[in-house]
């Protein structure tokens, strides 16, 4: 079986949050990044365990520039046979997707493993994106993955419960909590790591639709109102009259 | 025409459809444009009461082989209803369908894509639409231009209050050809009983200082009392104090309600992330120096198993004089 997993790379989850002076871009200095979490606690790891009840490759697909390599890396410590990066920055869902879909076309993937989305810009884009650009089936935010011949069974996370579904490979699946428990990489993956291939390839270009015009940050919240823990009725009047939340 | 998609899985019109078609409606006002909503699959009860919302018109597509998701079969069917009725802006919610769909309708449709936004900041005279969206997990915002012809955007959960204050319409049966399904569904597993958790409005929410997951009875009685859901921070699901689908946050589920209670949780950043959105925040913690009171609006300081049990009694003394 051959498995791609699509990682990202986002600022570490405690990153401080702040823009550059016009307003236009993440300001990343002093930032220390990470893999997305939905990308190499479930992604990743579902991918490495069905590879080793069924044999096989997985490979690590990033769209980033060069500075991403340490997460690549990273990936394949944890298990990923081999890996792939397409030298450009991510601009876009639509963009990255393209990519994906493009070197995913020609390499006959049984299973494309994304996570349920990235924890920076939350676009939960991504993945859809790649099955509709390949003709695939998609499966949103699943908990849990198994094979059984050439059928997946998966739960995916619904509002308020969750859905069990089969479908036939080659399948689009995005990772959510609970398809696998996080692995942290051991010294023998870490130097196996550094002997596995890693392919840089060009982009292909992609016509944009989508751009950002600035962000903003909240404003600073009017600060805490305290009530004494014996009048929990005071309470209740402000939530009622007060937030008239209740 | 601003055309919204009226979900409805396991044929029920849920609330997101309803803020959806609410959202569709503001937003065709400010485009000049008239708004429809289209249903997919039968339904309980009358899609054509999504009029009251501010649908002008209501098309459905009723076929077998709509009755549950396959993102192929409703994804051509959406595209194929778009393109005929000459949708400009196709909306939908950010949902657990949204976000199966919102995708691949991009791609098929040649359009600008922005997902989970909350508002629309401007409309612009060159057909382009400014709109804003919660990023980093709540902690910003950013405001993002979609410049194609045709643009698809899914609105976060309780972003918009539904508002009736239309008629109902009739609905127009869309004759539509439905490909075959891939994904069969093999069984649904919902939990009964309370609303979905992204749904809610109020939510009690506890943590670590629980210390025992056998204390869990006083979260459920104050949640009760309010008509809330409960939630837990991400320590609390680990141990398996709480089941996984509780646990909110960065890594968990982001929600944003109207009243967020936080019990017995420290605040940390990870924590806020997925519920500092929320429009108002209660914080019981017995440790003043808790991160979390830096975030709320009301802030209690004492011991959550006295005042806890003394809150529910506050809120069943206040609905009883309702
Ligand atoms: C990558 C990453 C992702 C994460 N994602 C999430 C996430 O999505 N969601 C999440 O919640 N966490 C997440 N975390 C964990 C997070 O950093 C915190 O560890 C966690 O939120 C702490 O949970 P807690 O507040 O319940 O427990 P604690 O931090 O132990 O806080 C317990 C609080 O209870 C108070 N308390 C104790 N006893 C009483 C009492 N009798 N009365 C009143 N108050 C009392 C204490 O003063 C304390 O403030 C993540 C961490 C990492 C590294
Ligand atoms: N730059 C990237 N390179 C590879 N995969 C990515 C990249 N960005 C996003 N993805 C994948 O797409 C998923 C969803 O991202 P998003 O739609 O941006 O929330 C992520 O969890 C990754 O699996």
């Amino acid at each position: 079986m051959k498995f791609l997993v699509c990682i990202s790379q986002t600022p570490d989850t405690t990153a401080r949050v702040a823009f550059t002076p016009d307003g236009k871009a993440y300001d990343s200095t002093g930032v220390t990044f990470i893999m997305n979490p939905y990308d190499e606690w479930y992604a990743l790891v579902r991918a490495c365990e069905l590879r080793e009840a069924l044999g096989g490759t997985v490979v690590a697909f990033h769209v980033g520039p060069a500075a991403n390599e340490t997460t690549i890396r990273k990936a394949l410590a944890i298990g990923a046979d081999e890996a792939v990066r397409v030298d450009a920055e991510p601009t876009s869902a639509a963009f990255t997707a393209r990519q994906i879909a493009e070197y995913a076309r020609s390499e006959n993937f049984d299973l494309i493993f994304l996570g349920k989305e990235t924890i920076d810009y939350n676009g939960a884009e991504v993945g859809a994106m790649v099955a509709e650009h390949l003709d695939l089936p998609y499966i949103a935010l699943a908990s849990k993955l198994d094979v059984e011949g050439s059928t997946a069974i998966v739960e995916r996370d619904i509002e308020g419960g969750v859905e069990v579904v089969e479908v036939p490979l080659p399948l689009v699946v995005s990772a959510a909590k609970g398809m696998a428990e996080q692995r942290i990489p051991n010294m023998r993956g870490i130097m196996l790591a550094r002997t596995k291939p890693l392919k840089v390839i060009p982009p292909v270009p992609v016509e944009e639709f989508v751009s950002v015009v600035k962000f903003t940050l909240p404003p600073p919240k009017a600060g805490v109102k305290l009530i004494d823990p014996e009048n929990m009725d005071e309470l209740v009047r402000l939530l009622h009259e007060e937030a008239k939340v209740i | 025409m601003v055309l919204v998609y009226a979900e409805s899985p396991r044929g029920q019109i849920r609330k997101a459809a309803f803020e959806a078609v609410s959202f569709g409606r503001k937003l065709a006002e400010q485009l000049q444009m008239p708004c429809a909503a289209i249903v997919l699959g039968s339904v309980q009860g009358d899609a054509g009461e999504l009029g009251r919302y501010g649908a002008s018109r209501v098309f459905q597509v009723v076929h077998e082989g709509l009755h549950s998701l396959d993102s192929q079969v409703f994804t051509a069917v959406l595209a194929e209803a778009a393109q005929r009725l000459e949708a400009s802006v196709l909306v939908l919610s950010h949902t657990s369908t949204g976000k199966t769909l919102a995708g691949r309708l991009a791609v098929r449709l040649k359009a600008g894509l922005v997902s989970g936004i909350n508002g629309i900041a401007s409309v612009g005279n060159d057909g382009s639409l400014q709109v804003l969206k919660p990023v980093f997990s709540g902690k910003a915002t950013a405001e993002y231009s979609i410049s194609s012809p045709v643009k698809v955007i899914s609105l976060m959960g309780n972003a918009v209050r539904p508002e009736a204050s239309g008629q109902p319409v009739p609905v127009e049966k869309l004759e539509i050809a439905v490909p075959a399904a891939r994904v069969r569904v093999r069984e649904v597993r919902t939990i009964e009983g309370r609303v979905p958790l992204p749904e809610a409005e109020i939510v009690v929410s506890a943590g670590r200082g629980m210390k025992d997951p056998s204390n869990w009875g006083i979260i459920e009685e104050l949640a009760n009392a309010l008509g809330a859901t409960t939630a837990c921070s991400r320590p609390v699901a680990d141990s398996h104090w709480r089941p996984h689908h509780e646990h909110v946050g960065q890594t968990g589920i982001s929600i944003r309600p109207n009243l967020y209670i936080a019990v017995g949780i420290s605040g940390a950043i990870q924590h806020l992330a997925g519920v500092n959105n929320s429009k108002v925040i209660v914080v019981i913690n017995k440790d003043p120096e808790a991160p979390f009171f830096k975030a709320a609006d009301y802030g209690v300081v004492g011991d959550l198993f006295e005042v806890v049990p003394r809150l529910t009694e506050a809120v069943r003394r206040f609905k009883a004089a309702q």
